[in-house]
């Protein structure tokens, strides 16, 4: 069963302290950078192209396209931008790559960088974990250490200089151009589009931003060719992924796999749903994805498989949720997630954020009517589309698929008189005597 | 509701796209939300404004495009304030499209969520874009909090002071960041800014850093809610119970238009006007909150005439008249009258000066200029910026913004012409203008419009300018400020680097009746409309017009003349208004001039050292009571009509006209001809400008050669200083508020001088000594030291020396260490 994993980025995750240059490079690491260097720059956007490689941090946008959106002609200096501000809550991929397997991302900003003819990277980390910071920052001194950065990178002429920066804590700084906005040193908030960053980003010259996933992926193409990705997963969603598992799953973890696998598939890797429990509900890609029930089981984990029904693949993370626990309170929790972590720009989704909370934790209590539902509804449609970004957008999706797949359970809230479950025991210790 | 002005839009590059089944074409590149009110839509909106660059943040102006012009729609509703029309498009306003009115009604929604419903006693309400688009773009009642939902509004503890004067109530701001792109954008002073987050997101400033800014009143007037008020006007009156008269700003030569609110016949706040040709839609804070002076408790109200006892008692307007006009009649024959009027009268008003000095005083012997002037500046005005303006060759406000350099000499844009320095930085930030200022340091505006800074020692300037003119031509343009009247030959070599490089040149006055003035006759040279009184024909002329046989022929005195001949006793008498002996090239002469005169006639608003010399005084009426005209830097005419009925508030061309009837009487001269404001317009407009040639300025003069004088002394410094927008001016009377805004006064010394004498410095010049606390200017030109010329004492000329003198610096006693 396990043959339907495909380690490339988390095989080295088990072994003897994974993170070091010397591991990486007995793994066959920083190989790919003489390959690279051997090929044109555009022969590498090529490659990228080739293999059908898409953004790995949830939108799927072609990476080789954006890459070749950059105008050379443009007399500015390049950047390349890694986005490894994972605050999304369910999606846990890119910091435990980061902490196993730094010097795969290192090399991918190395190769993606010369790619777009970058002298200068950025990895944009998010503030709170300060442990993987510290980790990438001892990846990047041994990397220049060793050669791999810096002056005349392994004799071939070019040079690269990358900077780790930590965040500050707030999740919009994942949204490509307010994470710039706070690169710039600015307030984190998301800029007006066109000019898109490609064109006038980082200190407005062209740049490209990537995910930390899809940068990692790199140095495997440049080695083993466009043909050996495209040979992973499915017609439009090619390659490797990392799927993480967590919640209500007997062995939670990250699980890299083709695209286009299924949960059936992954529950059956990690050993099922919590024992005694049944599937209730569950995200495909963090909780800005509308989420899926266990009617969704066959769906294909890939961009168009789960758009197909009706969601969005988004970063692979999967929460399972079994049938302890209450849609109505998670979407809460979700929606208080959101309200706290609007940057606060514009209205649809500093105001909107607000009002659901409050609409939200009535209905919890038991208050209100089902005409309330229908309100909600409307609410989200005043909130989606409308916003300046897409955390609005997200913000809604909880919402508004809770009350299409558990309606009845909102009524219940309501008929109830209040919330009929027992929060404990969705809990990991539940059914076991706790002493104080 | 800020709606796009109009502007003549270049008919270039035009592209049509079809909004809500019309077809109009528009400009390429013009946002969508512009095209819409071309149709005659307006799309609702707050965080949009015409002069400020797109954000869209407040998310009210959505419509749907069904057709980008490329065939394909976009799929959820765009921000109309973003989105450049392209050729083709199709767009669906609230008018035409279900999809974009639901979206507006939603966002509008969410705005009012937290918005407290206070509008009874908010400033704004009746003049609120919130409020009225509430009601033409919204529910009628609220989901959030209603019988069903009690939802609970984000609050907080109220309201907070930005600055001295401006005041934020946090819970109704919508972060429509309007203030915060102003004071980045526009001002340059951004002192506020954006903090914290989500709903508890909200303007604040730093610690220790308030909202000081010349311009912060204009945040108040583009907030789109009352979430910004002044302490001036909060709380003070409804905008419904206020009536609006537009009306000029009279605190500088810049003619920026302003709205005057009033009611039961006082003035309870000002608003800039909209000109997109002079101040676009902005004003600084003396022209909005400096208006109570005119309101002051030492206000004259009736004529006043000195008895026997010496004192000055009230008088019968009839009575004042007459007294008068005896007085000046035999001051006349005791040696003459002179005429001073002071910067600050409508043009009508001079006018009526000048043409009473020369046909009832029978003399030239008159000056506007209340402050230090020379006789190169007299040529220098009567040849090169007299019957200057648009239409004229003149240099426009539009002109500064297509310069390629602009060069400020002794001019201060920020402190002396507000208006101009905020087109120079509009100019500056758009790219392709570079100020070049010939100053004593980079001053806090300098900066702001990144100009380059020629270090000039003050008195260097000529020669300083001179070795510019290399790097000039017809792109550039020299704004020569006032100041340089004092500097020998600097006038002169700005004429002449003008004429040999083909830049072209404009005279930026302080006082907003100082242009005027010029026109209408108040110098010794000349005539109104610019004619030269050494000309014959254009002395037949005036006189033709005016009814009389012949003017006076030989040119006048002009101030500093009439005030040394007034001390020598030459002259006989004095007619004054307005003028304060401070603010004069030497206010001790001054002084004995006016005690010196047998005979002195005041006209003034409010009660002064020079009323209570007089031996007659007139109130006059402040611009808020009577029609009037300025004419500004340009030579743009700025009037307006009286805001204000208060019959016994007299314009001085009144009071003139009532002094000529009796001084007919007496047999001198004839009466003026005219009572009101409109008898003089149309007077002016019969006798119109001078054809005739225009005087040439004499050759070069001698340039001053400070820099070889300067003294080798340690302790000597060169003192330059001019007035800061806000200071003592006796127009900022009576507002504590804005007072509080002002900068501190200190002295600015070089790093060496502070090491040496600072933190408090001394300075003593051969008017007396002043003390301040020194401040290092990194780039203060060696043996240079500035000081406010107006914000401590009674100023620098009264109480310490003329400006570009030499004084001495010392450390204060006992403040050391």
């Amino acid at each position: 069963m396990t043959d339907m994993l495909t380690p490339v980025l988390t095989d080295i995750w088990d072994a003897e302290q994974s993170w070091k240059l010397a591991t990486y490079v007995d793994q066959g690491g920083y190989a790919a950078l003489d390959v690279a260097f051997a090929m044109d720059p555009d022969d590498i956007i090529t490659a990228v192209k080739d293999s059908g490689l898409r953004g790995r941090g949830g939108a799927g946008f072609p990476t080789g396209m954006k890459w070749s959106f950059i105008p050379q002609d443009n007399p500015k200096p390049k950047y390349l931008v890694v986005n490894a501000d994972e605050s999304e809550p369910g999606t846990c991929k890119d910091i435990p790559l980061m902490m196993g397997n730094p010097h795969v991302l290192v090399e991918g900003v190395i190769i993606s960088s010369y790619a777009i003819r970058a002298n200068k990277a950025f990895i944009y980390i998010r503030g709170e974990v300060v442990h993987v910071i510290r980790r990438v920052q001892a990846a990047v001194e041994e990397a220049y250490a060793a050669g791999h950065l810096g002056k005349d990178i392994h004799g071939s002429g070019y040079d690269l200089d990358v900077v780790v920066h930590a965040g500050a804590g707030a999740y919009i700084c994942g949204e490509e151009t307010a994470l710039l906005e706070g690169l710039e040193g600015r307030r984190g908030q998301p800029r007006l589009r066109p000019p898109f960053p490609a064109v006038a980003g980082l200190y407005a010259s062209p740049t490209v931003i990537n995910n930390v996933e899809s940068i990692a992926s790199v140095p495997a193409i440049v080695k083993n060719g466009a043909a050996w990705f495209g040979a992973m997963g499915t017609e439009k969603s090619k390659g490797h992924g990392i799927f993480s598992l967590s919640g209500h799953v007997q062995k939670p973890g990250q699980y890299e796999a083709p695209l286009g696998i299924t949960l059936r598939e992954l529950l059956d890797l990690a050993g099922g749903v919590r024992e005694g429990h049944q599937l209730k509900f569950w995200t495909p890609g963090g909780s800005s994805t509308p989420l899926f029930t266990d009617a969704h089981l066959d769906v294909p984990l890939d961009f168009e498989g789960v758009a197909g029904a009706g969601s969005m693949l988004g970063t692979r993370a999967l929460q399972i949720f079994d049938d302890s626990v209450c849609v109505v309170r998670a979407v809460l929790r979700w929606t208080e997630f959101y309200q706290h972590e609007s940057c606060g720009k514009c209205t649809p989704c500093r105001e909107g954020t607000w009002w659901l909370t409050q609409a939200l934790t009535r209905l919890e209590n038991g208050q209100g009517s089902e005409a309330d539902l229908d309100q909600l509804i409307d609410q989200c449609d005043n909130i989606l589309g409308r916003a300046f970004c897409a955390l609005g957008d997200g913000a809604t999706s909880p919402v508004t698929s809770s009350i299409q797949y558990f309606r009845d359970e909102y009524l219940t809230h309501l008929s109830n008189g209040g919330c009929p479950f027992d929060p404990a025991r969705s809990t990991a210790w539940a059914g076991t005597e706790v002493s104080a | 509701m800020t709606t796009t002005p109009d502007k003549t839009v270049e008919k270039t590059d035009l592209v049509i796209v079809t909004i809500d089944g019309v077809q109009v074409s528009v400009p390429k590149d013009t946002l969508v939300i512009r095209a819409a009110e071309q149709v005659g839509v307006q799309v609702p909106r707050f965080c949009d404004h015409p002069l400020l660059a797109p954000v869209g943040a407040c998310r009210q102006c959505l419509v749907d495009v069904p057709d980008a012009g490329n065939g394909r729609g976009f799929p959820k509703p765009q921000a109309s304030c973003t989105l450049p029309v392209a050729e083709g498009m199709v767009v669906s306003t609230q008018v035409s499209s279900p999809v974009a009115d639901k979206a507006q009604q939603g966002v509008m929604e969410l705005l009012l969520i937290n918005h407290p419903l206070d509008c009874p006693v908010c400033d704004k309400g009746g003049e609120c874009p919130l409020q009225n688009q509430a009601m033409s773009n919204g529910r009628g009642e609220s989901r959030f909090s209603d019988d069903r939902n009690r939802g609970v509004k984000r609050t907080f503890p109220k309201p907070i002071n930005l600055s001295p004067m401006v005041l934020l109530d946090r819970e109704r701001c919508i972060v429509c960041q309007r203030c915060t792109r102003f004071a980045d954008e526009i001002a340059g002073d951004p002192f506020i800014a954006l903090v914290e987050r989500g709903v508890q997101q909200q303007i604040g400033i730093a610690e220790d850093a308030p909202f000081l800014s010349y311009f912060s009143g204009n945040v108040i007037q583009i907030c789109p809610v009352g979430a910004l008020t002044s302490e001036q006007y909060r709380f003070r009156s409804r905008p419904f119970d206020l009536v609006s008269t537009p009306g000029i700003a009279e605190h500088d030569a810049c003619g920026s238009a302003i709205r005057v609110d009033h009611r039961r016949g006082a003035v309870l706040r000002r608003q800039a006007g909209d000109d997109p040709a002079v101040n676009e839609e902005w004003i600084s804070d003396k022209d909005r909150f400096a208006f109570a002076y005119a309101q002051a408790d030492d206000r004259l109200s009736y004529p006043q005439v000195r008895d026997d006892d010496g004192s000055l008692r009230p008088a019968s307007w009839p009575e004042a008249f007459t007294v008068a006009a005896r007085g000046l009649a035999a001051a006349r024959e005791a040696g003459g009258v002179g005429v001073l009027t002071g910067g600050r009268l409508t043009v009508e008003d001079a006018y009526a000066y000048g043409k009473f000095a020369r046909t009832s005083l029978g003399t030239n012997d008159i000056d506007f200029r209340a402050r230090p002037l020379s006789a190169e500046e007299t040529d220098f005005l009567a040849s090169n910026v007299v019957l200057t303006g648009p239409g004229a060759g003149g240099v426009t406000y539009g002109d500064l913004e297509s310069a390629a350099t602009v060069v400020l000499v002794g001019l201060e844009a920020e402190d002396e012409a507000a208006a101009v320095f905020l087109r120079l930085r509009k100019s500056v930030r758009a790219g392709g203008t570079e100020v070049v200022s010939l100053a004593p340091f980079t001053t806090r505006g300098l900066a702001k419009l990144a100009a380059r800074l020629v270090p000039t020692a003050p008195g260097d300037e000529a020669a300083a300018l001179r070795a510019l003119a290399g790097e000039l031509d017809a792109s550039s343009v020299l704004l020569v400020g006032e100041r340089m009247a004092v500097v020998p030959g600097a006038l002169s070599a700005a004429a002449e680097v003008a004429a040999s490089t083909g830049a072209r040149l404009a005279w930026v006055p302080r006082r907003a009746g100082d242009r005027g003035a010029i026109e209408a006759g108040c110098l010794p040279t000349l005539l109104p409309g610019g004619r030269p009184v050494a000309d014959a024909g254009a002395r037949i002329d005036v006189a033709t017009a005016w009814g009389v046989e012949a003017l006076p022929e030989s040119p006048g005195r002009d101030a500093d003349g009439i005030v040394a001949a007034l001390v020598a006793g030459t002259l006989g008498g004095l007619l004054v208004g307005g003028v304060d002996p401070d603010d004069t090239a030497d206010p001790a002469a001054a002084r004995a001039a006016i005690d010196a005169a047998g005979f002195v006639v005041a006209l003034d608003l409010r009660r002064t050292e020079v009323t209570d010399r007089a031996d007659v005084v007139f109130p006059v009426a402040p611009t808020t009571d009577k029609s009037g005209s300025f004419v500004n830097w340009e030579g743009r005419v700025r009037s307006w009509e009286a805001a204000l009925r208060n019959p016994a508030s007299l314009p001085e061309l009144r009071a003139l006209a009532g002094i000529a009837d009796e001084l007919a009487q007496l047999g001198q001269g004839r009466p003026l001809g005219f009572r009101t404001v409109d008898e003089v317009r149309a007077e002016m407009a019969q006798l119109g400008p001078w054809d005739g040639a225009r005087v040439e300025l004499p050759a070069t003069r001698v340039e001053s050669a400070a820099t070889q004088q300067r003294e080798g002394g340690n302790s000597t410094v060169r003192l330059a200083t001019w007035k800061q927008l806000l200071d003592n001016g006796s127009l900022q009377d009576g507002d504590k508020y804005l007072k509080s805004t002002a900068r501190t006064p200190v002295a600015l010394v070089t790093p060496d001088a502070y090491d040496r004498y600072g933190p408090t410095v001394t300075l003593t010049g051969d008017r007396g000594s002043m003390t301040l606390p020194a401040e290092i200017c990194d780039d203060l030109v060696d043996g240079v030291v500035w000081v406010p010329a107006n914000s401590v004492g009674d100023g620098v000329l009264a109480d310490l020396a003329s400006p570009g003198t030499t004084v001495t610096i010392a450390g204060a006693e006992g403040v050391h260490g």
